[in-house]
């Protein structure tokens, strides 16, 4: 049964003397090489050159902070029901007196996990959060030596007071998707 | 015996039986949704309105329709009565209203709250209403009642419904919990702040349609739906001691009473049983416990997979002697 018309015979002919010289093949060859010397390249020459992300691209999480800088999270455990690789998990406290200015509201997450090697990176934790806590970012997870490192806790996840991550793009986009 | 035609589906029952609980024997596509009605307690039911029916033809006798919905916790049946419920437009546009009402007052803090996941107003919200709110006001406050170091009262959340006073009248010996003032300003409360120290009191916790009334030994421990429920019993010479415990890992975290598939309580348990024995080596453990397949509380647990059936041995007819020669 013949699949496709590209099969060739395979033909013991002699060679013309064209052939038996090589140089066409040669220059032939060589032309192709040359001419993808003049073309635009596919890389770029990170960390010097970065490439533009799109404005959804799903990178490191973030756990944000409101504008009083209180942390958003309430550890109401949707994203981590949500997580099909179940990458994510925490634990619950109450907030006491006088933390008022450390957490939104009275209930907050004392421990925040992401084992970043579990997570596939759908951003279903960012769509499944009712209260604005955690985002994909652009930022690339970091390297390491060891696999441990990579299970994230509150230190690296929630942003810095005096670094704050904009997400301002990301809110705009899913709220055209929802509306 | 009365028959009785519901959205359609003709049943007999007998005489003196509510629209609710007829519908409930049909199964649970036709049964109203309750929030206050509870079938072991009596004389609950008739607060909430969810419940509210359609009756189209009121008996064989007198076939005229009854005026206006009606609530089918309080409502008896007759012989030959048709009764709308899914299937009437009315029915649905009102349970939309009831549901609006319910939640102008009610907080919406689900992530907080340790009754989300079980929670009936959150069914009863998602299936019936809608997904925006119209009003403006502020949602009403309360200054925090502490009625004790094992249950916690949030009344913000409280729907009125009356059924943890009803434990206390009809379970408890001794009521000091209920409802103060009137209207609007209601308020479940222990009267003066008295704590609620009886055997039986964990009980409204169970019967509390939301999350108004929780545990305190199990605030903020973990999500319901991180947590397995388990059915165990164990010796106790104050209740039957029939419980669901609510597994973490090998911890548990919690004890409540059975529930059914109306998410009602099957049988009250004492607080013995539900605060003080938190350890496995104090139960007998059963099974799983039976959960909606559709509840949060079942996600990523796999006991309830079912199998796809053999495509070759059902529904390919074996090849007979004769074919099998061709």
């Amino acid at each position: 049964m013949q699949l496709t018309n590209r099969a060739q015979q395979v033909v013991q002919k002699e060679m013309t003397l064209a052939e038996r010289l090589y140089l066409p093949a040669i220059f032939a060859g060589l032309s192709i090489t040359i001419k993808h010397l003049f073309k635009k390249k596919a890389t770029l020459k990170y960390p010097e050159v970065k490439r533009e992300f799109a404005p959804v691209y799903r990178g490191q999480h973030v756990l944000k902070r409101d504008a009083e800088g209180r942390e958003n999270c309430t550890a109401c455990g949707l994203c981590a029901v949500s997580c099909p690789a179940e990458a994510i998990t925490m634990d619950a406290a109450e907030r006491k007196a006088g933390e008022e200015h450390l957490y939104r509201e009275e209930k907050y997450a004392a421990k925040y996990e992401i084992n970043m090697l579990r997570c596939i990176y759908c951003g279903l934790c960012e769509e499944a959060c009712p209260k604005d806590a955690i985002y994909l970012t652009d930022r690339i997870v970091a390297s390491e030596f060891t696999r441990g490192k990579f299970v994230y806790g509150k230190d690296v996840l929630v942003e810095k007071m005096d670094d704050r991550i904009d997400v301002s793009q990301r809110k705009k986009h899913y709220s055209i998707v929802n509306n | 015996m009365a028959k009785v035609t519901i959205d359609g589906i003709e049943i007999e029952v007998p005489e003196g039986t509510t629209i609710l609980q007829a519908a409930r024997l049909i199964g649970p596509e036709v049964a109203p949704p309750a929030m206050c009605y509870h079938s072991k307690l009596k004389t609950s039911g008739g607060y909430c309105r969810t419940c509210l029916v359609e009756v189209t033809k009121g008996s064989e006798k007198d076939p005229r329709p009854m005026p206006k919905l009606v609530p089918s916790c309080r409502t008896t049946i007759m012989d030959g009565m048709e009764v709308g419920n899914k299937s009437s437009a009315k029915v649905v546009e009102a349970r939309k209203g009831v549901v609006e009402f319910l939640l102008l007052n009610h907080p919406l803090d689900c992530p907080i709250c340790d009754q989300a996941g079980e929670c009936h107003l959150q069914d009863l919200s998602y299936e019936n209403g809608t997904a925006k709110t119209r009003t403006d006001f502020e949602r009403r406050t309360f200054n925090k009642i502490d009625i004790g170091s094992k249950i916690q009262l949030h009344m913000t959340r409280c729907i009125l419904c009356y059924r943890c006073v009803k434990v206390a009248d009809q379970i408890t010996d001794k009521r000091i919990h209920g409802v103060l003032n009137r209207g609007e300003a209601s308020e479940i409360s222990t009267y003066i702040e008295n704590v609620v120290e009886n055997d039986f009191s964990g009980n409204v916790i169970d019967v509390c349609p939301v999350g108004a009334l929780t545990d305190k030994t199990f605030r903020f421990k973990s999500r319901v739906w991180f947590t397995k429920p388990m059915q165990a019993h164990r010796d106790c010479d104050k209740c039957t001691g029939k419980v669901n415990l609510w597994f973490k890992g090998e911890e548990v975290l919690r004890v409540t009473g059975r529930k059914d598939q109306w998410g009602e309580v099957e049988e009250f348990i004492c607080n013995t049983c539900r605060f003080d024995k938190k350890k496995t080596s104090d139960w007998t453990v059963e099974k799983p416990a039976p959960i909606n397949h559709h509840s949060v509380i079942s996600a990523n647990h796999y006991e309830v997979f079912v199998k796809p059936t053999e495509f070759k041995l059902n529904v390919v007819k074996p090849l007979s002697i004769e074919e099998k020669a061709n």
